[in-house]
């Protein structure tokens, strides 16, 4: 069966949920074999873990897309959506908030503890001072870096994820509103504004490496710096792609002014991500 | 086994409009979203690791039955001990709680089913790759993970490839839970019958909205300090490395963020199980209803705030000691409220003994002693004698075994004539009660000395003033193992010859699933939702 | 009732009763220790006396509250014609009182732990200072001021331990895995600083007597101290998982009077001396760095030290279990010159499971260095002499 209570959509059998297991099997497995030098076997498995994953997602999000332009999604599913979304943020924000915390305790914590008079026993003549490699590292030339300025790149990358969530706000009046043009345009900037944000971001990271030998590996200030910028970026990606695929539904005339929670759910976690961002570039870029 | 209990509840229903199970069982175990399917499957998947677990606790019994080395070499057991662990509280106790929500929350709120059938059906599927990883870490070179199942580092980044299929098994592991409990809360705050209010939910459905909360909440934390370990193991990151300014303490101080609210996502669920029970054998309604929510509630607060209790042997300065030994002393004071509102449910009432009521009772008794001996252990000085011995052993299993497993076991006898529509055998569910009240505690009440005595944890062999105990402990262990054998034949022989239950098999209980539905419930319940006055 | 009758309970209680009497009742002669060894320090004596406190304020709460619950349970009995008060089942009142009973028992034992931790964490004008350092899997004491400092790890003899599969072939004694080479000697009645740390992994120096129990945290010195206020040995063992032989690296601390504690002093600044970082084994026969080996003799011994300090990691096949322990059959490191694998040895790899093994004499080092040269398929041919070994340490 597949109504039932005041038309609530029960969603009826479905294999993609086997399929995501299978493809997270062999995508987990990939990254395994990866990491430990086993070769081809990782990439293979990676590869064919990543082939079934996007398979899943988009015959999933293609039945989703059906019914709910079907119109078999009420009300209450609407806000079921709403629920689950909004959870589902919550748990990202937990996510991140595991790594500032990493950040925090190091700055807060480790790194002047390693400083402290104790641990000159171990750590002869470490000026505990933020940012750092550590105490091994900082004795070895080879780790020196230089950190990412906050007035260049990254100033100009807030501006554009700003200017993004404002974009995405105007598409989402004028979907309300029911100007197609104005939407689809809007989200075209949101779109190009992301792309944008992440070819700063790559560029950044090159300049880094190349430039600053600053490094994944240059200690605990490499290891949060990239690990926050990369999730974050990483976040970017898959908001950047999803506000895509919404574009393109939109084009198709997907959404109706009082129904299209596709586009608001995709909206928020956009401007999760902008404030993330905020968070970064307040803690990894202009407090070093 | 699956299909078993599936078919016991699709045996009744009509086949009207069910095109699906005319496919193959196979065929409905994969794609099924009808959450008692998806009910059934989670519980005989945690029955299945319950057991492997404990298969993997009588290994390490079996060692430590005397001084020496006898069975194994200490790598292989400090990974049973690691996985045993895992497989206990992630592959067990966790799935057979999610399983109960999945068959109650939608019969107790006067859902038709949970918000969201397809993505229940996922979080389900996403556990069996996680268990095979798990699994199959034991056979790959170096062995399964052996730092303890608090992975702390440096001592993981030792460890091999299988360390490593343990970590992505719990990144797996979490986003099930994620999933899961997403669809937990937004089924109990959007789905319920008109004229459901939270206030009059039962308090299973209470519980469960407050676990759901917790996991959502730590679960990404855990995923995260897992994370940490894999870069500091495979990418050079500095994290837990002191020598690039990171500390191995602060991967302790994110993962007990985690671990702690954890424990307490053990036990609330049991919780609500047995305030559904008491009262339905007391023949009144729960005593203090409102308090016992506001208990919970100030539980899964007070949990965030209270990891520090894990740590006080790490060198934290005397401030944070006393905080955390202050904020976990605290959460006495609710857990008691919880234990003096259903005793109270007791008084007054008129009692009888059916075996889901023996489990309850053994569960206040001896959950009660876990509690104790943690609040012992929360006192910052007395915990420097005793942390990382047998008495941390003794405490945890006190509260995980009667506390989270006789909990669920209540749950099973209480609920296993209303899902199959099939009556238990009362005199085995006794014995089974009995059996293992007493080899529970011949197993783990010694285990209180050997820790004041000083015996580590962790340890395949130890010093010969330990020896008496450490037999003493065993041979419970083992008794306890057959105990649980009884359990698993009771369970089935019910579903398959078991005599028909009634529709209100306990006179005493009142939620809609005994209002309002018979026995066994059919496979499509409240398609219109139910009546309330 | 007459349904209890053939009920298990009585049958159980009867039989399990009888069992559990039974069990209780074991020879006479096992020790069945139940409690806190007996305390040597003031901190120690302060946690026992908690300890008794806490234990009887729960007990009298459990009798309480439980006295409660059984008490109802054989009076509102259903076949006792009990019935349901069905409207007992909200009071305020009661659940307020309820709440601050606890609260207000959970202060009065808050206030004298409290007063232990201050304690215990007032680590201030010490009269000596020791450095604690746990390695996988034993330790090292450094005493600073005295510049002795030396190696202490678990002397029960694996014949005792056995094998999986293989009895142990000697009976065990009673200081069973509770005995080491060195222990670390103290006197009595000083205040006693601890500096802990440690190499590799995170170990827990723990002795229950001295009320001590602290992490080693690899790159991290974490301070306690202690007074003992009697002479004896005390017995610990490494308390936090630490790989493969956690359950072997015990801790032995001897506290003697002032006289004897100077006697020792002098034996071990006689002995021991902390730069360069070496240890010999007490039992070590004194070496004579001018023999020359030869091959065989080489080969030989470094199978014997191979077996008793690398096979654990770098398996008895040489081939280690990469990723972690990297394979010494044809590793560059091995092959290479004799200096680059001694350096190696004794300073260890930073961060690694790879430990300096400073602390083997210099003949073993020797020996095990040529084996290691020469077997796996390794053939360079090198012969490594004790001198080199000496020559190598600075
Ligand atoms: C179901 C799981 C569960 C539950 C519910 C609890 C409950 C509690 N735990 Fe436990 N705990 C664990 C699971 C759990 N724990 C696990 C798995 C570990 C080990 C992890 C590892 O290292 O592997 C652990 C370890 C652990 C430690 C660390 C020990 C160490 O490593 O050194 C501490 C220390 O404070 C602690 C304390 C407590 C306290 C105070 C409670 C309280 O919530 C208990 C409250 C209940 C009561 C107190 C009884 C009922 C109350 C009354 C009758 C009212 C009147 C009582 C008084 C006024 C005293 N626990
Ligand atoms: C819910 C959680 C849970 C549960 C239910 C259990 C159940 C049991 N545990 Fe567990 N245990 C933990 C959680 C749990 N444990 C945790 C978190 C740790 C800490 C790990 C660490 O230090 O990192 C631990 C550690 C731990 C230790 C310490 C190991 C060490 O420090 O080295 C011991 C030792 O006695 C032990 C014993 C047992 C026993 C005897 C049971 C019994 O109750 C089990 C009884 C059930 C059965 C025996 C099932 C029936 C099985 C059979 C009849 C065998 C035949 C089966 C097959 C055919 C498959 N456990
Ligand atoms: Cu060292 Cu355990
Ligand atoms: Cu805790």
């Amino acid at each position: 069966m597949s109504t039932a209570t005041g038309g609530y959509y029960f969603a009826p059998p479905s294999k993609w949920p086997v399929v995501g297991s299978t493809a997270l099997f062999f995508f987990a497995s990939g990254l395994i074999l990866w990491m430990n030098q086993i070769q081809p076997w990782g990439n293979a498995s990676l590869l064919v873990g990543f082939s079934i994953l996007v398979y899943m997602l988009v015959g999933w999000f293609s039945v989703v897309i059906r019914e709910s332009e079907g119109g078999m999604y009420n009300k209450q599913v609407d806000t079921s959506y709403r629920w689950s979304m909004s959870w589902f943020i919550f748990s990202e924000v937990m996510f991140f908030a595991a790594f500032f915390g990493a950040l925090y305790y190091a700055r807060a914590f480790s790194v002047p503890w390693l400083g402290d008079v104790d641990n000159a026993l171990i750590w002869q003549g470490y000026d505990a001072k933020w940012p750092t490699a550590g105490p091994y590292l900082d004795k070895d030339p080879a780790y020196s870096f230089a950190i990412m300025g906050a007035w260049g790149i990254p100033l100009l990358n807030t501006a554009l994820l700003l200017s993004s969530g404002a974009t995405v706000t105007w598409a989402h009046h004028a979907l309300k509103a029911g100007h197609r043009g104005q939407l689809v345009l809007g989200l075209f900037l949101t779109v190009a504004l992301g792309f944008t944000f992440l070819g700063f971001q790559i560029y950044e990271y090159a300049h880094a490496y190349s430039d600053l030998n600053l490094k994944l590996t240059s200690g605990v200030f490499g290891s949060t710096f990239f690990m926050l910028t990369g999730f974050h970026g990483f976040h970017v990606t898959l908001g950047a792609v999803m506000l895509t695929v919404i574009l393109f539904r939109c084009m198709k005339g997907h959404f109706t002014p009082d129904h299209h929670f596709g586009f608001e759910a995709v909206a928020w976690y956009w401007h999760f991500v902008d404030v993330v961002w905020l968070g970064l570039f307040l803690f990894v870029y202009v407090l070093v | 086994m699956a299909n078993a209990a599936i078919d016991a509840n699709a045996a009744t229903h009509d086949h009207a409009h069910d095109h699906h199970d005319h496919k193959g069982p196979w065929t409905r175990i994969f794609t099924t979203t009808n959450h008692k399917d998806i009910g059934s499957m989670y519980l005989w998947f945690a029955f299945l690791m319950f057991f492997v677990g404990g298969a993997m606790a009588l290994a390490l019994r079996a060692e430590l039955f005397r001084p020496g080395l006898q069975w194994m070499q200490p790598e292989l057991f400090n990974s049973l001990t690691t996985v045993h662990a895992l497989v206990m509280i992630f592959g067990a106790v966790m799935p057979a709680f999610v399983g109960f929500a999945n068959w109650l929350v939608p019969m107790q709120i006067g859902a038709a089913d949970m918000a969201f059938p397809r993505l229940n059906n996922w979080s389900f599927w996403i556990m069996i790759p996680a268990a095979i990883l798990l699994m199959a870490s034991f056979f790959v070179p170096g062995g399964a993970a052996a730092s303890g199942w608090t992975l702390y580092p440096p001592l993981v980044t030792q460890g091999g490839i299988g360390t490593d299929m343990t970590i992505l098994a719990i990144h797996l592991l979490g986003a099930s839970s994620i999933m899961g409990s997403i669809n937990i809360i937004t089924t109990i705050l959007n789905l319920r019958a008109p004229g459901m209010t939270l206030m009059k939910m039962p308090l299973f459905c209470w519980t469960w909205l407050i676990t759901a909360y917790l996991l959502i909440a730590t679960m990404p934390v855990l995923a995260g300090a897992v994370t940490m370990l894999l870069t500091d193991r495979h990418f050079g990151t500095s994290f837990f490395n002191a020598a690039g300014g990171g500390d191995p303490t602060m991967f302790m101080h994110i993962f007990w963020f985690f671990g702690h609210p954890e424990v307490y996502i053990l036990i609330l669920p049991a919780f609500g199980i047995v305030s559904q029970i008491i009262p339905a054998f007391a023949r009144k309604p729960l005593f203090g209803y409102a308090s016992m929510v506001y208990a919970t509630a100030s539980i899964a607060i007070l949990s965030f705030i209270v990891w520090g209790h894990h740590m006080f042997t790490v060198g934290m300065p005397a401030a944070g000691q006393l905080f955390f030994m202050f904020a976990t002393m605290l959460i006495a004071v609710p857990t008691g409220v919880k234990i003096f509102n259903w005793i109270s449910t007791m008084w007054r009432g008129s009692l009888t003994f059916e075996t889901p009521m023996l489990f309850c009772i053994g569960f206040l008794c001896m959950f009660t002693l876990g509690g104790f001996s943690g609040l012992v252990l929360s006192i910052v000085a007395i915990d420097i004698t005793l942390h990382n011995t047998y008495y941390v052993v003794a405490h945890f299993h006190y509260v995980l075994f009667p506390g989270a497993i006789w909990g669920l076991t209540a749950g099973v006898y209480f609920w296993l004539p209303k899902f199959t529509g099939k009556m238990y055998n009362e005199t085995l569910g006794k014995w089974h009660f009995w059996i293992s009240a007493i080899a529970f505690n011949i197993t783990f009440f010694p285990q209180h000395f050997l820790g004041l005595a000083g015996m580590p944890r962790r340890i395949p062999d130890y010093a010969m003033q330990y020896a008496e105990w450490n037999q003493i402990s065993t041979v419970g262990a083992f008794l306890l193992g057959f105990s649980q054998l009884i359990f698993l034949y009771n369970v089935v022989t019910t579903i398959r010859s078991g005599e028909k239950a009634k529709e209100k098999q306990w006179e005493g209980a009142d939620s809609l699933e005994w209002t309002h539905l018979p026995s066994p419930v059919p496979y499509h319940t409240f398609e219109t939702a139910p009546v309330l006055k | 009732m007459q349904k209890m009758r053939n009920s298990p309970l009585r049958t159980i209680l009867s039989t399990g009763g009888a069992l559990l009497f039974a069990i209780l009742t074991l020879p006479a002669l096992a020790s069945y220790d139940v409690n806190i060894p007996a305390p040597a320090t003031p901190v120690a004596s302060q946690i026992y006396g908690l300890h008794m406190y806490i234990l009887w304020i729960c007990a009298v709460i459990f009798v309480i509250v439980f006295g409660a619950m059984f008490y109802s349970i054989f009076k509102f009995r259903k076949s006792k014609g009990a019935t349901p008060d069905v409207n007992f089942h909200e009071s305020t009142l009661i659940e307020i009182i309820w709440t601050i009973i606890p609260f207000v028992i959970l202060i009065a034992i808050a206030v004298p732990a409290t007063r232990t931790v201050l304690d215990m964490k007032d680590t201030s004008n010490p009269d000596m200072t020791i450095k604690v350092t746990g390695y996988q899997w034993g330790w090292r004491y450094d005493y600073s001021a005295d510049d002795v400092g030396f190696y202490s790890s678990l002397s029960t003899p694996w014949s005792q331990i056995g094998q999986p599969g293989i009895e142990a072939s000697e009976k065990q004694g009673n200081d069973y895995l509770l005995e080491v080479d060195n222990p670390l000697v103290v006197p009595v009645g000083k205040r006693i600083r601890l500096l802990v740390t440690s190499s590799d992994v995170i170990h827990g120096w723990y002795v229950p007597q001295l009320g001590i129990n602290q992490y080693g945290i690899p790159g991290f010195i974490k301070d306690v101290w202690f007074k003992a206020e009697k002479v004896g040995t005390f017995r610990g063992q490494c308390s936090q998982i630490c790989g493969k032989l956690h359950g072997y690296m015990p801790i032995v601390v001897i506290v003697k009077s002032e006289a004897d504690y100077a006697k020792w002093i002098a034996e071990a600044k006689a002995k021991w001396s902390s730069k360069p970082v070496i240890a010999m084994p007490a039992a070590a026969p004194a070496e004579d760095l001018s023999k020359k080996f030869t091959m065989a003799e080489l080969k030989a011994q470094g199978e014997k030290v191979y077996a008793a300090n690398c096979v654990a990691c770098h398996q008895a096949t040489g081939k280690g279990m990469p990723p972690a322990f990297p394979s010494l059959a044809g590793s560059k490191v091995v092959l290479a010159a004799a200096e680059q694998q001694l350096n190696v040895l004794l300073s260890g790899r930073p961060n690694t499971a790879m430990q300096s093994f400073a602390q083997l004499s210099n003949t073993d080092l020797a020996a095990v260095t040529t084996y290691t040269k020469n077997s796996f398929g390794n053939s360079t041919g090198t012969l490594v002499q004790p001198a080199d070994i000496k020559a190598a340490r600075k």
